[in-house]
């Protein structure tokens, strides 16, 4: 008779307005480790998931963006505590997800915890940056601030698991946004990790959602919703991301393609899903 | 015209017990050496004082008075830590040494807070609500941009001065050490801080927050001391950067000694602070505005709203209201939550204000002072409001620094700028209208570095802070407090 | 050392001889109603909530708690307005009203019973002749929305059937759309069916949305005789505030120095707590003074308030926290 204890096995579950449903779909999908080995029945997310975390991250929109920038950079913050206590379950999941090393994962991890700690310092500072004050030529204060477009859908990229998904995710994030992301096909227990660890960071509910399954078929549900604002590309392949484009300008969304070789500091995803709001008030007694 | 004591008038019905906090959480102790090179060691000979509660004159704990000979020791070892550790250290890393040094003030919160009431006197709802988060936060925010100065918009690659000598006041002991070392530190200097010679507590428990967040050695080195310290600062050729903030009086001499050297120097001085109030200021807010722009911390702030400008038309019915808003004002015992004003920060600047005081009243300005109660041991100066002040009195010019507001009019908004800014100083003013288009235009046309709208004393990490002409020159706070410790 | 205790500004000290400058004539059109009120100073938002929450932070302990817990339950006007209430509810709250907790004598009777009209006679009967007033919602309550002489009548029967206290609701409909004059000429008519019947004018600040609506609301409600200023029906979303009871208090205090009358100020809707209620109390002790901490001139209309001060009582006397279930349910 063996002694070996069985260990309780976990179910990964989308994440909703905080809360962690099935798909009501009932479906689910078989996830393996990038060397072929069963890994976990993720859930298949639907359509009609996709609807509920549009609705959801709508409703908590207002009061994000409501929030002090302080409060959101705070928030943040947390979730790179979060992550930094719990590394070595990221780390590990990175190792299965990607194939490669414990070391190349732990660096892998060390490096997202970097980028959160970034984000997070973004929140109230980039007013100040990408906002300021117009000379116009008559007596008006004239005053130009970036406010968030909405709610941002991302389908995240499809090999970088962990780090591919914080830059994802918390670029809207930190500009005031709500995000429904759509976790790498293959890939996606990281970032359902990471989402769990959003429930301990004081993150409002339907801030971030988080939607696995098929990009092929939650995709164009994102790209199509007329409640979107925004929509992130990067895990979608050219050819289809110009069909999703297209379909995305049904509503106007702002659409954002990575390039090719963007660099860390750059602050293209940050401003790709901000308007810039102006201000003119008279001067005079 | 004698000094007006508002009657007693009734006792309340509810009538608050005291409500204090309890001092125990400090742990002071007996005594505290030096911070550098990342511990604490005796000064030269020994060499210490007494710091004192200037509630009830009770010494709270001996701190080290530090030399030239220490001064010396503290900069070598800034210069070291710079060029061996701290130039090397990259943004992403330096930004979370700051984060860490943030949350350990957030988690030590109410211990700091005690120990910045029972050290300088102020009250414990303040040192609670106001100066320890604000400490905090602006370690956040700078942490945030350690990593990112890239796009502080002074070019690529930034470089820091390399050491930063950095000389505090005693009016917000550990927000003035935040505001100095957040920003040098997230630029890449290293720094030697010199808190006030009456309050050195809450730096030094900051020493220790520094000790625990496993800062570098030496990237921060607090010497306790008087002005001799602070001067053999200034002095020392191997600093980079001065930054001070006091008395106009010693930014001068700071400003003289330095003008021959290659140092980068900011000051942040004294004030006269002007809040302007028009005929349709929201009323109950503008007293508030008032009462606060001056009571607030006793009056030991730079940018206080020292003179009330009031619009003619309405000054009888503000005066009212300010006089019997006075009254209100619960002074005492600091660590009793529900205290307002709390004590002097020591003999000498109360001496000071009762010298001022005094002269207002010989000059010929009518003085309301409340009718509290003082406590018998301690430095108190009870609430004072001077109506039928002139622009060429001396408590219309001169920086009292206390719990005194000085009352003047005017007709137009020409008027008031032009009186508002009949002054040397140019650090702080108040507006208050309810048209925006007017405040707008007074606001471009005052001489201040800070102008608060419908507010005052309103204080951010994100928010520029700093004076024009005798107030001072550099900005703490902000992307632009940035730019005192950067290369550019 | 002791802190100076709190103390405002009286009758005494009008010795400054600096004069309040607002004098109030009598209404006799819309037209100068309006030019009265747009008279009146605007509220800033931030700096009233600001003033609110620093009030808020006042530490209320020991004896002092225990006085303001005794306080606030002697103001309650102890309510029940549901379409479902029946004689046997009302008997139930009247009985508690009178005797809040009958193993302790010593806890004083709250101030009134407020109930619908059609209960008043009964409450009357229950209570009979106990200090308890009793309080009858009138005019269309909540809504307001029907014609002036449904609203009269509703006010008259609940008078004959023996209410001491009328809590009427503005027109907000008129108030918002301008008719300030519609909205003043109600209170007067109501005030004069009303009797001996004292009058609290209910503005339903929630409704109202702005500070400066709430200051000119509480201005007409004076002028046109109200007895009392009342924040609120309890029916809407939004409910008392502190910022909104500090708003009204400020309006009695400035009305005080000007017209004559202390008027007092009801807060109802949403205070459940005792640290909500005795944040009230420190509002008004240090906006308007010592002398409106009495039931005669300030009410919190409230149904499980009663109980939390109960228990917040029980535990000073204690020391220990107490359960829920010490206490009636009624």
């Amino acid at each position: 008779m063996s002694d070996a204890r069985l260990d309780v096995r976990k179910t990964y579950k989308l994440l909703i307005n905080g809360a962690y449903p099935r798909s009501e779909s009932g479906r689910s999908y078989e996830v393996t480790a990038a060397k072929g080995d069963f890994l976990a029945n993720v859930a298949q997310g639907s359509r009609k998931d996709v609807r509920d975390a549009v609705t959801a991250a709508r409703a908590a929109q207002a009061k994000w963006w409501n929030a002090t920038a302080y409060n959101r950079g705070q928030v943040i913050y947390r979730l790179a505590e979060m992550a930094e206590s719990r590394r070595d379950e990221l780390s590990e999941h990175v190792a299965l997800a990607e194939g490669v090393n414990a070391r190349t994962s732990q660096k892998t991890v060390s490096a997202s915890i970097d980028r959160m700690v970034w984000y997070a310092g973004w929140t109230d500072k980039i007013a100040q940056v990408l906002g300021g004050t117009n000379p116009v030529a008559g007596p008006y204060f004239n005053f130009s601030i970036p406010v968030p477009s909405g709610v941002v859908g991302v389908v995240c990229v499809q090999d970088s698991s962990l780090e591919g998904f914080v830059d994802a995710v918390l670029a809207p994030l930190c500009v005031g946004n709500t995000v429904v992301a759509i976790a790498s096909e293959s890939r996606p227990t990281p970032a359902v990790l990471l989402g769990e660890m959003t429930s301990s960071s004081d993150f409002p509910a339907g801030v971030l959602n988080i939607v696995t399954g098929l990009a092929d078929e939650l995709a164009p549900v994102l790209a199509a919703h007329e409640d979107v604002d925004g929509l992130d590309l990067s895990g979608v392949t050219t050819e289809a991301a110009d069909g999703l484009a297209a379909l995305g300008a049904g509503s106007i969304k702002r659409v954002y393609r990575p390039h090719a070789q963007e660099s860390d500091s750059s602050l293209r995803r940050l401003r790709a899903f901000v308007e810039t709001s102006t201000v003119w008030h008279t001067i005079g007694q | 015209m004698g000094d007006r004591q508002l009657a007693n008038s009734q006792l309340g019905s509810l009538e608050y017990d005291p409500a204090p906090e309890s001092a125990s959480i400090a742990k002071l102790k007996s005594s505290y050496g030096l911070f550098i090179d990342g511990k604490f060691a005796a000064a030269e000979a020994d060499a210490s004082f007494a710091t004192v509660n200037p509630a009830n004159e009770e010494s709270l704990s001996m701190v080290a008075h530090a030399s030239t000979a220490d001064v010396d020791r503290a900069v070598v070892s800034a210069r070291h830590a710079y060029d061996k550790v701290w130039s090397k250290t990259t943004g992403a890393q330096r930004s979370k040494y700051l984060f860490r040094i943030a949350r350990l003030i957030q988690e030590r919160s109410r211990e700091l807070a005690v120990v910045e009431t029972l050290d300088n006197g102020k009250p414990i709802r303040e040192s609670r609500d106001v100066d320890i988060p604000l400490a905090a936060a602006h370690f956040f925010y700078y942490a945030g941009w350690a990593d990112k100065l890239d796009h502080a918009g002074f070019g690529v690659n930034p470089k820091p001065l390399g050491v930063a000598g950095q000389i505090i006041p005693w009016n917000f002991p550990l927000l003035m050490a935040a505001w100095k070392l957040a920003p040098a530190l997230a630029a890449g200097n290293t720094c030697v801080l010199k808190p006030a010679e009456t309050t050195p507590l809450s730096a030094l428990i900051l020493a220790e927050i520094l000790e625990q967040a496993e800062l570098p050695p030496g990237v921060v080195n607090i010497i306790t001391g008087d002005g001799s310290t602070g001067a053999a600062l200034v002095d020392h050729p191997d600093v980079d950067k001065i930054a001070f903030t006091g008395s106009t009086e010693v930014g001068r001499m700071i400003q003289q000694r330095t003008a021959a050297s290659h140092k980068h120097l900011t000051l942040e001085l004294g004030g006269k602070g002007a809040n302007i109030v028009f005929e349709d200021a929201p009323i109950d807010e503008m007293i508030e505005g008032i009462i606060d722009g001056i009571f607030f911390n006793q009056g030991h702030v730079c940018c206080a709203g020292s003179r009330l400008l009031v619009q003619e038309s309405v000054a009888d019915e503000v005066l009212r209201r300010l006089v019997r808003r006075v009254e209100q004002l619960r002074v005492g015992d600091p660590l009793d939550k529900n205290t307002d004003v709390g004590a002097i920060n020591s003999a000498a600047q109360l001496l000071r204000i009762r010298q001022l005081t005094d002269f207002g009243e010989s000059e010929g300005a009518t003085r309301y002072t409340s009718s509290c109660e003082l406590p018998q041991k301690g430095y108190w100066f009870a609430p004072t409001v001077f109506a039928d002040v002139s622009q060429s009195h001396r408590i219309a010019r001169e920086e009292i620094f206390g719990p005194v507001l000085s009352v003047l009019t005017f007709r137009t908004p020409e008027e008031a700028v032009a009186k508002a800014n009949n002054t040397n100083y140019g650090l702080a003013c108040g507006v208050w209208s309810e048209k925006g288009s007017r405040t707008l235009w007074v606001a471009e046309r005052l001489r201040a570095g800070v102008i608060w709208a419908n507010a005052y004393n309103r204080f951010d990490p994100t928010s520029p802070f700093g004076g024009m002409r005798e107030s001072g020159f550099g900005r703490e706070g902000g992307r632009h407090g940035l730019e005192a410790y950067l290369n550019v | 050392m002791s802190t100076a205790p709190l103390r405002l500004v009286t009758e005494q000290d009008r010795s400054v001889q600096i004069a309040a400058t607002i004098a109030v004539p009598t209404i006799e059109s819309e037209a100068q109603l309006k030019a009265l009120l747009t008279s009146l100073s605007g509220v800033d938002a931030v700096g009233a909530e600001a003033r609110a929450a620093k009030l808020s932070t006042r530490s209320i302990k020991k004896a002092t708690k225990l006085a303001a817990i005794e306080m606030a339950i002697s103001m309650i006007d102890l309510t029940t307005l549901e379409g479902a209430d029946t004689p046997g509810r009302v008997t139930s709250l009247c009985t508690k009203a009178m005797r809040p907790d009958p193993r302790d004598l010593t806890v004083p009777a709250v101030a009134a019973v407020c109930v619908y009209p059609d209960l008043v006679a009964h409450a009357r009967s229950v209570l009979g002749s106990s200090p308890v007033a009793v309080a009858s919602v009138a005019t269309s309550f909540p809504s307001g929305r029907a014609s002036l002489k449904v609203k009269l009548t509703d006010v008259r029967e609940a008078v004959s059937a023996g209410a001491d206290e009328i809590d009427m609701v503005i027109d907000r409909g008129a108030f918002l759309s301008g008719r300030i004059g519609q909205v003043y000429d109600e209170v007067v008519a109501v005030k004069e069916a009303c009797g001996d019947a004292h009058l609290k004018v209910i503005l339903e600040t929630g409704e109202l949305a702005t500070y400066d609506n709430v200051r000119r609301a509480s201005w007409i409600a004076m002028l046109g005789g109200a007895d009392f200023i009342k924040t609120s029906t309890g029916k809407v979303t939004v409910n008392a505030t502190l910022p909104v009871a500090l708003v009204m208090l400020e309006a009695v205090r400035d009305f005080a120095e000007t017209a004559g009358p202390t008027i007092g100020v009801k807060v109802a809707g949403g205070i459940r707590s005792s640290k909500d209620a005795i944040r009230y109390l420190v509002l008004v002790n240090e906006t308007v003074g010592s002398t409106w901490l009495t039931p005669n001139l300030f009410r919190f209309g409230a149904s499980s308030l009663l109980n939390d001060l109960l228990m917040q009582r029980l535990k000073q006397q204690r020391g220990a926290y107490v359960r829920a279930d010490e206490f009636s349910v009624d």
